[in-house]
């Protein structure tokens, strides 16, 4: 994992110390409240509905145990005694208060974590693969670059005033779980001819206009990536409308303009700006790339956990959805579901922070990481201590066993804290996790994503979800959109719209027609919600959401 | 009236001749002609619009080399920013001034420390 040097160090030391007076400023009217807005955005600080809420990074989801302690003790001392993890892989706090909010950020320096760049018109923290380094289908790690980003990135003289906020994703796997093609830029690192480099994808995002991202460079090389991403935000930030923040960002750019125009435009900038990067970046590469060594892994026997899946139902139903494969095989990839049915997805106690924590140090190697899932990750577990940590989590409320099921649903906070929302999703998350665990359906059901936003803004990407769900706000009361057959991996698509909303307690009852659709429809247990839409289309599915008249009478 | 500042503080305009202007919108395409000038000022409306930084470091990349100064609402917490991305000093009005005073500035003109990017651009050791 990476360790802050003496730069890095003093660099977040100095950030505070600057945040610090910026509020100091603030209160005695040097700053403007104008002013102070972009100043504490770019530190990650926002005012939400009822507080303000401090966005706090996890470059590229990757965390130590004792940062994960920090984040425990920040949940208890400063907030309301838990955390909420983005799918941004950030974590947000939402009941600090802003005196203490330099304290908070002090806390962070003290391990190596921050909260710059999180928010405001700037480039945001670098995410990637939450499998990264342990992944069986990994070509290289993503990590490496993702944190040579972070750092070209961070106070980037030219770019804190940008048009619009500004996201990376970096993947390094064949399965795209980064969703790389729904960010501004996505680099997919891969070999040329011997060369290591990556593709530069570009113009991708949700929101109000959703896009899939293109490909703006099929091979650039390690050492052209920083000024060929350099070009490309240069080239934005020129470009880019300021008339209209609903028409800022990136994909429209190129959406205006055209993939080729804005090529040609950053191969130009490009040649202008290389000059200027005199190389040491790709030994600073290679240095970081030192700190990302994969760990010396355990050779021993599996029985253990061999004994615990044939004989404990239980376990062999979290071992079934919660793990995913490792590179070696005597590991697994564990995911630990942040949604028991219930609950708010994503929202961890400062109590289940430290176990995860403890967890890692156990028997994970010291690592973790967040998803852009909202679950939690222990990358590296051999599989003889899967049996044991699965007691640990279920003695803490963590071993919901629904990874990728039903009740793995995204959600933004949306109505209940925050500022923009139209509607609620924390409840609709809720309520559809809850009934389909009354239902006893979700194993059968099998993989099916559903994402939830609370307004168009789409943080809960509910444009690439299996089943999306969009809140909206028609005449004050809360209505909720459905989309279809979304996917936001290595093939993404944004999904189709269905029709008409549903009202709030429609809502759960219209994604229960819509499974039971697919159950019927379904050519057996192997075909998936989103390939039986893809064979099907919308139309037996429509059915099952807008009955026909006749029938509503009948039934009624 | 303004106040220009650099790296020593506030000090009054001490410049005789003619300044290019130019505007946050203008046309990066069309930089290149006036790599020659003998001083350039590049306009911020709003604080908010950082054009202008950009503007700037392509000017420079353009082998511009006389004085470049930041003119308008840019404010204290951008001093790094203007003077890391080519800018030789800022004029700002004199409400600013007086609301963020000299010592604001100076607080700011360190900017050649804490710099990520000086870092990342370095020469390579390696030969
Ligand atoms: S989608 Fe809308 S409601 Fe949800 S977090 Fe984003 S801005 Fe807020």
């Amino acid at each position: 994992m990476y360790t802050y040097n003496d730069f890095d160090e003093a660099f977040v030391r100095e950030r505070v110390a600057q945040f610090s007076g910026q509020v100091a400023r603030r209160i005695d009217g040097s700053l403007t409240e104008e002013e102070f807005r972009p100043l504490r955005l770019m530190n990650g600080l926002y005012l939400q509905l009822h507080a303000y809420m401090l966005r706090v990074a996890i470059p590229y989801g990757t965390i130590n145990p004792d940062q994960m302690d920090q984040l425990a003790l920040i949940a208890e001392k400063f907030d309301k005694g838990y955390g909420h993890f983005t799918t941004r892989q950030n974590i947000q706090y939402n009941w600090p208060k802003l005196p203490d909010v330099p304290a908070i950020l002090e806390a962070l320096a003290d391990v190596g974590m921050h909260a710059i760049q999180t928010s405001g018109n700037t480039i945001r923290n670098v995410t990637a693969d939450h499998f990264a380094g342990a992944a069986a289908d990994e070509a290289y790690d993503p990590r490496p670059v993702a944190e040579l980003i972070r750092q070209w990135s961070t106070d980037h003289p030219e770019f804190q005033f940008l048009p619009r906020k500004f996201k990376v994703a970096v993947t390094g796997a064949s399965h795209d779980r980064a969703v790389v093609r729904a960010h501004d830029i996505g680099v997919v690192l891969k070999e040329q001819n011997g060369v290591k480099g990556a593709e530069v994808i570009v113009g991708g995002g949700l929101g109000r206009t959703p896009m899939v991202g293109k490909t703006l460079n099929e091979f650039v090389p390690f050492a052209d990536l920083l000024p060929y991403i350099e070009a490309t935000v240069s080239v934005w930030n020129l470009l880019g409308r300021r008339d209209n923040k609903y028409k800022a960002r990136i994909k429209i750019t190129v959406h205006e303009h055209g993939i080729d125009d804005i090529r040609a435009r950053v191969e130009e900038r490009f040649t202008q700006i290389k000059p200027t990067f005199g190389g040491i970046d790709m030994e600073m590469l290679a240095q970081i790339e030192q700190h990302f060594v994969a760990p010396i892994f355990a050779n021993k026997p599996v029985d253990a956990y061999t004994r615990a899946y044939e004989n404990d139902p239980v376990f062999r139903a979290w071992a079934d959805t919660n793990l995913a494969a490792h590179k070696n095989e005597d590991y697994s990839i564990v995911t630990i579901s942040l949604k028991k049915p219930g609950a708010t997805p994503g929202d961890a106690s400062a109590d289940q922070m430290r176990s995860m924590a403890q967890l890692a140090r156990d028997y994970g190697h010291d690592e973790l990481r967040i998803s852009h899932e909202q679950n939690v990750i222990l990358p590296h577990v051999h599989k003889s201590n899967l049996p044991a940590l699965h007691a640990v989590l279920k003695g803490n409320d963590l071993a919901t066993a629904n990874a990728g099921l039903i009740s793995d649903i995204i959600a933004c906070p949306g109505m209940d804290y925050c500022a923009l929302a139209t509607a609620r999703s924390i409840p609709v998350a809720q309520g559809i996790a809850t009934r389909f665990d009354e239902l006893k359906l979700e194993h059968e059901i099998g993989q099916l994503k559903i994402k939830i936003s609370g307004c168009i803004n789409a943080c809960g990407h509910h444009h690439v979800g299996h089943i999306g769900i969009l809140g909206l706000d028609r005449a004050g009361v809360e209505n909720y959109q459905i989309t279809l057959g979304g996917d936001g991996t290595e093939t993404t698509v944004i999904g189709d719209r269905t029709g008409p909303g549903f009202a709030y307690d429609e809502i759960i009852p219209a994604i229960e027609r819509l499974v039971h659709a697919y159950l019927n429809a379904r050519l057996d247990a192997e075909e998936t919600f989103l390939q039986a839409y893809r064979r099907l289309g919308m139309a037996p599915f429509k059915e099952a959401l807008y009955p026909p008249k006749e029938e509503k009478a009948n039934a009624a | 009236m303004s106040v220009i500042v650099q790296d020593g503080g506030f000090i009054a305009d001490d410049f005789i001749g003619e300044w290019l202007d130019l505007t946050s919108d203008t046309d990066p395409a069309t930089l290149k002609q006036y790599a020659g000038s003998a001083a350039i000022r590049i306009d911020f409306p709003a604080f908010s619009d950082g054009r202008g930084f950009t503007l700037a470091k392509i000017l420079r990349l353009s082998g511009f080399t006389g004085r470049l100064r930041a003119n308008g609402h840019v404010i204290a917490d951008q001093y790094a920013m203007a003077r890391r991305s080519g800018f030789d000093e800022v004029s700002i009005s004199d409400e600013l001034a007086t609301r963020q005073p000299q010592e604001q500035w100076l607080a700011r003109a360190d900017w050649q420390a804490h710099d990520y990017q000086a870092r990342v651009r370095r020469p390579a050791t390696a030969s």
